[in-house]
C-alpha cells in the first residue's frame, strides 16, 4: 500500500528551478533509493516528501491525504510523530549527551523522563553505542555521531525514515556499519526509507533507485524504476 | 589469478589432499570461479615435478587421489616471493565493456551506443544489489564479505563510468564521426 507519494511536484528556489514535475510513491515498510548527480534535486524532493518544504506546484500525499496545504504547526506535528530524519551530519545538539539528544524527540512529544531515557538507552544498545550513552557529541567519532543520530530519528518508531546521504561524511567502513544498522532496523520495524544518495553502492541496499536528472525523474532507463528480483525481505 | 600460488598458500597452513585443496579453495575465495577437481591434481602435479610440494603417503583405502601434499622448503620460498611482489596497476585499460563502448561510437549512431550503456548498466545495477544481499545476509562468513566487497567496488567503478560517459556520447559522437 502506498504510504507516502509525490504527485507532479514543482520547487523553485527563487529563480532557481530544483524539481520541475516528480512523481513517486513509497510504499509501506519500502526502502527507496533518490539517486541522482549532485543538484538534482534529491535533497529538495526529501524536504517536500517531509513536509519541511511546500511544493510551489503538485501534491504530497500521506496515507492518502494531501499534506502539501496543511499549516506549518500540522506538518510539524506528522514529521515529530510519524517521521524520522537523518541528515549527513550535525545533527546533534552538542550540549546535550547521546542519551538525552536521543531522548528529545520523546520529551517533546510528552513522555516522561525516566522512561524517555529507558527508550533512549535502548536503542544506542541496538546500534553498538550504549557505550557513549553520557558522552557529548564532540568526544565520539563520526560514526558514533551518526549511529546516536540515527537512533534518535528511530526513537519515536516513526512510519518514514528520510535520510539524506546518511554515509556522506563517514568513511566507507564506518558509512557501510551505519547503514546497515538503517536497513536492518527499517526492516525490522516496517519503517519506510526514502534514502537519497549519489553513489550506486549505497543504493543497492534499497528495494528500488529512481533516479532524477535536472529535477525530473530520469527515464532512459537508468533510472531502475522496477523493483530489485532478489529476495530482500 | 594465481591458482598455483593459492594452492601452495593453503598449503602453508598444513597437508592437504586434492578434494580438501578445492573446497578450501571454494571457500576462502568464495566469490572466485570454483576450480575444478582436474585443475587442482594437473597443479598438483607440476608442483610435485617441480620440487614445491611433495606427496606424504597415502590413506589406506582410498585411490591415487587421496594422495595428500605438503610444502617443501622451496615451495615455501617461492611463496614468500610471490607475496612480497607488489602487483603493478593494469598498464592498460583491457575492459571488453570499454571497447565496446568504442566500437559501438565507430559503427552506430549516439542511441545505440547510448543503450548499450543503459542495458550495461542495468546488469551491473541487478549484480550489484546481489553482492549487496550477500554480503549483508545473517549468515555471511568475513570471507563472504571481503570478497563481495571486491567485487562491489569494482562494480560501483564500472557504474559511475558508464553514468558519466553516458553523458559524454553525443559530443564523443561528434568527436569521432566530425
Ligand atoms: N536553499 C537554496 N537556495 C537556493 N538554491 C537552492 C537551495 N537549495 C538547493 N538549491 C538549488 O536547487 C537545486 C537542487 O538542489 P538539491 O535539492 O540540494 O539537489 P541535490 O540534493 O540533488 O544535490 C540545485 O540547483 C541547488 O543549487
Ligand atoms: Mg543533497
Amino acid at each position: 500500500m502506498t504510504q507516502l507519494a509525490a504527485r507532479g511536484v514543482v520547487k523553485a528556489y527563487g529563480p532557481t528551478p530544483a524539481l520541475r514535475g516528480v512523481t513517486l510513491d513509497v510504499a509501506e515498510g519500502e526502502i527507496v533509493a533518490v539517486t541522482g548527480p549532485s543538484g538534482c534535486g534529491k535533497s529538495t524532493l526529501l524536504h517536500c516528501l517531509a513536509g519541511i518544504l511546500r511544493p510551489d506546484a503538485g501534491q504530497v500525499t500521506w496515507r492518502g491525504e494531501r499534506i502539501d496545504t496543511w499549516s506549518e504547526a500540522a506538518r510539524s506535528k506528522l514529521r515529530r510523530t510519524e517521521f524520522g530524519v537523518l541528515f549527513q551530519f550535525g545533527q546533534l545538539v552538542a550540549e546535550l549527551t547521546a542519551a538525552e539528544n536521543v531522548a528529545l524527540p520523546l520529551l517533546l512529544a510528552g513522555t516522561g523522563r525516566r522512561e524517555a531515557r529507558a527508550a533512549a538507552l535502548g536503542w544506542l544498545e541496538r546500534l553498538d553505542v550504549a557505550d557513549v550513552a553520557d558522552v557529548r557529541p564532540g568526544r565520539m567519532s563520526g560514526g558514533q555521531q551518526q549511529r546516536c543520530a540515527l537512533a534518535r530519528a528511530l526513537v519515536t518508531e516513526p512510519r518514514v525514515l528520510f535520510a539524506d546521504e546518511p554515509t556522506g561524511a563517514l568513511d566507507t567502513l564506518t558509512g557501510e556499519q551505519v547503514l546497515t544498522h538503517l536497513v536492518r532496523l527499517a526492516r525490522q520495524q516496517h519503517t519506510s526509507v526514502v534514502l537519497v544518495t549519489h553513489e550506486p553502492r549505497i543504493a543497492a541496499y534499497a528495494d528500488r533507485e529512481v533516479m532524477l536528472r535536472d529535477g525530473v525523474v530520469d527515464t532512459t532507463g537508468l533510472g531502475l524504476e522496477r523493483p530489485f528480483a532478489g529476495e530482500r525481505r | 589469478m594465481s591458482t598455483t600460488h593459492v594452492l601452495l598458500g593453503l598449503l602453508a597452513a598444513g597437508n592437504r589432499h586434492g578434494y580438501d585443496l578445492k573446497r578450501a579453495h571454494d571457500t576462502r575465495l568464495p566469490r572466485a570461479r570454483p576450480l575444478a577437481f582436474g585443475q587442482v591434481y594437473a597443479t598438483l602435479g607440476r608442483l610435485a615435478r617441480d620440487g614445491l610440494v611433495v606427496a606424504t603417503g597415502q590413506e589406506r583405502e582410498s585411490g591415487p587421489d587421496r594422495t595428500a601434499y605438503a610444502l617443501t622448503g622451496r615451495g615455501r620460498e617461492e611463496l614468500d616471493a610471490w607475496l612480497a611482489a607488489v602487483e603493478p596497476p593494469a598498464p592498460y585499460v583491457t575492459s571488453t565493456l570499454f571497447a565496446k563502448v568504442v566500437v559501438a561510437l565507430l559503427v552506430a549512431d549516439v542511441d545505440t551506443a547510448r543503450a548499450y550503456l543503459v542495458a550495461q548498466a542495468r546488469a551491473h545495477t541487478d549484480r550489484l544489489r546481489e553482492l549487496t544481499a550477500i554480503k549483508t545476509a545473517p549468515t555471511a562468513t568475513l570471507d563472504d564479505v571481503v570478497a563481495a566487497d571486491y567485487a562491489i567496488v569494482h562494480l560501483d567503478a564500472d557504474l559511475r563510468w558508464l553514468r558519466t560517459t553516458l553523458d559524454r556520447v553525443a559530443d564523443w559522437h561528434r568527436e569521432v564521426h566530425p
